[in-house]
């Protein structure tokens, strides 16, 4: 809409506009919502990692063995770690969204218990896959 | 006023100019299972191959049945994640200049990621 006076710029800058994130007052299953979208972002950033290791995997030995060196150094070791805790949470709550689109788990309780589930399960899940992984290297 | 003689169920049908207007809904939720299955197979395949070099890993994609599920695997993550970033880019890029080009990126590195990833699991299972 084109402006006409001032006065017109002031209302239309006074004009209220919808709520946004800073509105509202932060809570779990809000919270949970956003890493959902948060870890897949994260999730798109680690696909490429999973590319660089197949490509250095193709080109032979050496561009492997560099690979492997930087994996397995301590920064290589912490953004595994991490890309596991990004990829646990995302992997279970994506199960979430399942039962939601299959119509179950709506009602607060459920809502609230599955948001639990999902949280210690990301935690059980992370330091499962890394035990087993460090056994049985 | 214009008189519709079409049946609501038949203008729904239609699904508008659009025609597939639940394609990326469903095919978002198809990924996903075919990836959670996939996943589960390729971490613990991850766990038993631990501590594995460079020989190891290429008798493991020499598999058949390795280099197919890696394959389907990346078939899989790439539209999925393709679909993920395109809501992202759709929700909060505003100016459709700017939206039209990073959908447009999106689109070519996801296909040239795919198949960088497709041909290089090929090129090892070839090699062992």
């Amino acid at each position: 809409m084109a402006l006409r006076t001032p006065e017109d710029a002031i209302v239309q800058a006074k004009r209220p506009i919808s709520p946004h994130l800073q509105i509202y007052r932060w809570y779990a299953s809000m919270m949970m919502s956003i890493l959902h979208r948060a870890t897949g972002i994260a999730l798109s950033v680690a696909l490429l990692l999973l590319v660089w290791w197949l490509v250095a995997l193709a080109s032979g030995p050496d561009a492997f063995d560099r690979v492997h060196s930087l994996a397995g150094s301590w920064f290589g070791l912490l953004v595994m770690f991490g890309i596991t805790v990004v990829w646990a949470y995302h992997l279970l709550n994506g199960i979430r969204h399942l039962a939601w689109d299959a119509g179950y788990g709506f009602h607060p309780s459920e809502f609230r218990r599955t948001g639990v589930i999902v949280a210690v399960g990301t935690g059980i899940l992370t330091i499962v896959v890394w035990i087993a992984f460090l056994i049985a290297r | 006023m214009a008189t519709s003689f079409r049946t609501p169920l038949a203008r729904a049908r239609g699904l508008g100019s659009a025609k597939e207007g639940v394609h990326h809904w469903k095919l978002q939720r198809v990924t996903s299972i075919s990836e959670l299955l996939l996943e589960i197979w390729f971490v613990t395949q991850l766990i038993r191959m631990a501590g594995s070099g460079y020989s190891e890993w290429v008798a493991w994609f020499s598999s058949p049945i390795n280099a197919s599920l890696m394959s389907a695997w990346m078939i899989s993550i790439f539209y999925h994640t393709k679909l993920g970033v395109q809501v992202v880019i759709e929700d909060y890029v505003d100016s459709r200049p700017y939206k039209i080009a990073a959908l447009l990126a999106l689109n070519l590195v996801a296909v040239a990621l795919a198949v960088a990833a497709i041909f290089s699991i090929v090129t090892i299972s070839l090699r062992g």
